[in-house]
C-alpha cells in the first residue's frame, strides 16, 4: 500500500474552486490529461455512486466511481474501477479548506493504492505529478485567466424580476447574492435599461451595478444577444415580465466567467446559451440561474445560437408537441420570412408536410421560396384564405401557425380544413380579442394558445427541444441565416426595424 | 452556538510549525498577546487533561484544559475553564496540515462557544482577529522567508 498526498494553495475563494472540482464529470474541461468524460447511464454527476467513463489525451480509457461527496466539508472521494495502469485498489479524495487569511483555498489531493512492487516509484510519481500537480497547475491557470478577464457581470436587480408573470413563465426569482466573496467592489456592466414602458426610444444604454453570482447562478459574458418579438412586449409592458427599471432580453449566447457555489456541471470557460426568463439579456454581462442553460458544442456558433435558440426551441414544440406535423399534411405558416417563420417553413418541409407560406412582400416571398415553401402567398396582394382554398382544392390547411394575431385570425379560421388546428402563438399585429367558440363547430376546429414557458421551464422539458433543434441544425434540415447584427447600444434601431417589418430572419445585438 | 474559523498559510514545513505550537505551555514563546504561562499541578504539558494558566499582556488571566493532542494529525484541542471573556462552553482546536506544494503549512484555528446574541459579533471579531489571526501573523513573521 502506498499513499500519495499532494496539496497546494489556490489564490481564489473556496467557492470558486469547489464549483469546478465538485463536478465529477467536469475534469475533462480543466485537467490536461483528460480528453473527454461522460457519466455512465446519464446519471447526475453529483449522485454518489455515479461512474465517470473518461478518455485520456493518450487514448487510455478509465472508469471511476464517486464514493462520497460533501458540500459541507468540500470533499469528494472516488475509486478506480477500470484503468490501463495497475493502480490496484486506488481510492482517492479531494478536499478543500478555506484560507481566511487572504481569501484563498487549500486543496489536498490524496490517494492510496497497491502498485506492483517493481512499478511502485513510477506509479507514485505519475499520480503525484502527472495527475495531481498537473491538476493544481491547470486550475491555477484557469482561475488566473478568469481573474485577469473583464470585470464582472450584471444581474438585473431583484426589483425588476417578474413577480407575476402573465405571458410567459413562472420561474423562481434569483436570490440576491448573499455569499458575495469579499474583495468584489461594486462592479458594473453596460446594459439596455428600460426606465418606463414605451416605444423603441426607451431602450437606453446605461451602466448598471452587478453583484457577484448567487450560489445557484453563473456569470455570463455575452457574445451575442437574440432579439425577439417578446422583447417588444416586455418593452411596452404588454407582458408583465419586466419590472421597471429593467433590462429586457431572454436569449443570448456567451461564456461562463464565474459560477456560484452550488453550481455543478458548468465551469468557467464553458460556452452556453439560454432562451428563457428572467429578462436581462440586453447586457454585456449578467448573472443567470443555471438550470436552463444550454451548453454549446463547438459546431454551434455563438451568433447562430443567440439568433435561433428561442426560435428553434419554439419551432420544435410547435411542430412536434402542440401539433405533431405528419407527412402529407398541409401546413400554413404566417410571417414565414420572420425569424421563427423561416425555421417553421424549413422544418415542416423536412417533416414531409406541404408548406404554404404567407409574407408581406415579393422580396420576402423569394426568401421563403428558397427555404423550401411549396407555395408562397403575398397577403398584401391576395386574400390568403381564398388562396389556401384554391391551392388545396377546397380542402384547407390541416394546421396553421399564426403569430400575427388580430389581422390574420379570422382569415386563418377560414383557411382551415375540417378538424383543422389553429396554433395562435403571438399577436404581432395586436391581440386577437374575444371570439365566440361556437363558430369553431362549423369545421370542428381546434385552437391552441401555447405558452413558451409551459414547454420549456424545466430542464426535463427543455432538453428534448434543444437536442431536436441542434440535431436539425447539424443535419442542415434547418438553416439559420446570417442574423442582422446591431451594436448593443443600437437596440432601439433593432426594435424599430423589427416592428416596422423591415427585417427578415433573426436579429442579434453584439455587446 | 457560535463558531469562529481562521486559517492561514505559514511559510515553513508542518513539522517545524508543530514544534512551536504543540507545547501547550508554550504560548508566551509565539503568541504576541501572552505574557507568561504555567501548567497547574506541575503536570506535563502534553498530558491530556492538564490545565494551562496564563496571563495576557493586558493583564487578563485564562485557564484552559487540554482535551486532545495528536502528533499524528498535528492538532490540539482545549476548553476554556476561566477567562475574562463572556463565553461559555468554549472549545477550540488548532491544527496544521502540510502543503506539499512549496513545503509549507496550512494552519487552522477554530472555536465554538455560547454567548449572548448581542455579544456575538464583538466576540467573533476579538477571538478570530485579535487572538487567532494575530497569533498566525506572528507565526508567519517568525518563519518568514
Amino acid at each position: 500500500m502506498v499513499q500519495v498526498r499532494q496539496s497546494t494553495i489556490i489564490d481564489a475563494p473556496i467557492e470558486e474552486v469547489w464549483a469546478i472540482l465538485r463536478d465529477f464529470n467536469g475534469h475533462d474541461r480543466w485537467h490536461p490529461a483528460i480528453a473527454s468524460s461522460e457519466i455512465d447511464g446519464g446519471e447526475p454527476a453529483d449522485a454518489v455512486g455515479a461512474v465517470r467513463h473518461f478518455r485520456l489525451a493518450d487514448g487510455g480509457e478509465l472508469r471511476e466511481q464517486l464514493l462520497a461527496l460533501s458540500d459541507k466539508d468540500r470533499r469528494l472521494s472516488y475509486c478506480l474501477l477500470e484503468s490501463p495502469l495497475p493502480l490496484m485498489g486506488y481510492v482517492a479524495s479531494i478536499r478543500l479548506k478555506p484560507v481566511t487569511d487572504g481569501n484563498a483555498t487549500f486543496w489536498e489531493w490524496r490517494s492510496e493504492f497497491h502498485p506492483p512492487a517493481h512499478r511502485r516509484d513510477e506509479l507514485v510519481k505519475l499520480v503525484a505529478e502527472d495527475i495531481y500537480r498537473a491538476g493544481f497547475a491547470a486550475i491555477r491557470n484557469l482561475l488566473g485567466r478568469r481573474a485577469a478577464a473583464t470585470p464582472a457581470e450584471a444581474r438585473p436587480s431583484p426589483a425588476i424580476m417578474p413577480s407575476r408573470p402573465t405571458g410567459v413563465a413562472a420561474r423562481p426569482v434569483p436570490s440576491p447574492a448573499i455569499l458575495a466573496p469579499s474583495g468584489n467592489m461594486a462592479e458594473t456592466t453596460r446594459a439596455i435599461l428600460v426606465e418606463r414602458y414605451g416605444g423603441p426610444d426607451v431602450l437606453q444604454l446605461k451602466e448598471i451595478a452587478l453583484p457577484p453570482p448567487a450560489p445557484d447562478e453563473v456569470r455570463i459574458r455575452h457574445t451575442a444577444i437574440g432579439v425577439n418579438f417578446i422583447d417588444v412586449y416586455c418593452r411596452t409592458g404588454f407582458f408583465d415580465l419586466m419590472r421597471l427599471p429593467g433590462v429586457p432580453g431572454m436569449e443570448a449566447a456567451g461564456v461562463i466567467e464565474a459560477v456560484g457555489a452550488a453550481i455543478s456541471g458548468l465551469s468557467v470557460g464553458d460556452r452556453v446559451a439560454y432562451a428563457c426568463p428572467p429578462v436581462g439579456a440586453y447586457a454585456e454581462h449578467r448573472n443567470m440561474t443555471a438550470d436552463l442553460l444550454v451548453r454549446l458544442s463547438d459546431d454551434i456558433p455563438d451568433e447562430a445560437a443567440a439568433a435561433s435558440l428561442l426560435k428553434g426551441v419554439s419551432a420544435s414544440f410547435l411542430l412536434h408537441d402542440v401539433h405533431a406535423v405528419r407527412p402529407g399534411e398541409v401546413v400554413l405558416i404566417h410571417a414565414a420570412a420572420g425569424g421563427i417563420g423561416q425555421l417553421l417553413v424549413q422544418w415542416a418541409r423536412h417533416l414531409g408536410a406541404t408548406v404554404i407560406a404567407t409574407v408581406s412582400s415579393d422580396d420576402k416571398a423569394r426568401i421563403v421560396e428558397r427555404l423550401g415553401a411549396h407555395h408562397v402567398i403575398v397577403y398584401s396582394r391576395e386574400d390568403f384564405a381564398e388562396a389556401v382554398m384554391r391551392l388545396t382544392a377546397g380542402a384547407g390547411a390541416n394546421v396553421i401557425y399564426d403569430a400575427v394575431g388580430v389581422d390574420t385570425f379570422a382569415g386563418s379560421l377560414a383557411a382551415l380544413a375540417v378538424r383543422g388546428h389553429l396554433v395562435s402563438f403571438g399577436q404581432a399585429s395586436g391581440p386577437v380579442g374575444s371570439w365566440d367558440i361556437d363558430r369553431l363547430a362549423s369545421k370542428s376546429i381546434t385552437v391552441s394558445r401555447p405558452n413558451y414557458a409551459h414547454y420549456t421551464n424545466t430542464p426535463e422539458k427543455l432538453a428534448p427541444h434543444v437536442d431536436r433543434f441542434f440535431t436539425a441544425f447539424r443535419q442542415r434540415a434547418v438553416r439559420v441565416g446570417q442574423p442582422a447584427a446591431y451594436g448593443l447600444a443600437n437596440a432601439e434601431d433593432a426594435h424599430r426595424d423589427l416592428e416596422a417589418r423591415r427585417t427578415s430572419g433573426a436579429l442579434v445585438l453584439m455587446p | 452556538m457560535t463558531k469562529v474559523y481562521v486559517s492561514s498559510v505559514i511559510p515553513a514545513p508542518a513539522a517545524d510549525v508543530w514544534n512551536v505550537v504543540r507545547d501547550f505551555n508554550g504560548l508566551p514563546g509565539w503568541a504576541p498577546f501572552v505574557a507568561e504561562s504555567r501548567i497547574e499541578q506541575n503536570a506535563h504539558a502534553d498530558r491530556i487533561g492538564c490545565i494551562r494558566n496564563f496571563t495576557l499582556k493586558d493583564g487578563g488571566r485564562i485557564r484552559e484544559k487540554l482535551l486532545a493532542l495528536s502528533d499524528y494529525d498535528l492538532s490540539c484541542s482545549y476548553a476554556i475553564l476561566e477567562s475574562p471573556m463572556p463565553v461559555e462552553n468554549y472549545v477550540a482546536t488548532l491544527s496544521l496540515t502540510p502543503i506539499t506544494d512549496g513545503n509549507m503549512t496550512l494552519a487552522e484555528w477554530q472555536a465554538e462557544f455560547d454567548c449572548t446574541p448581542e455579544r456575538e459579533a464583538a466576540l467573533t471579531r476579538q477571538i478570530g482577529g485579535g487572538v487567532f489571526q494575530a497569533a498566525f501573523t506572528a507565526l508567519k513573521q517568525r518563519f518568514g522567508r
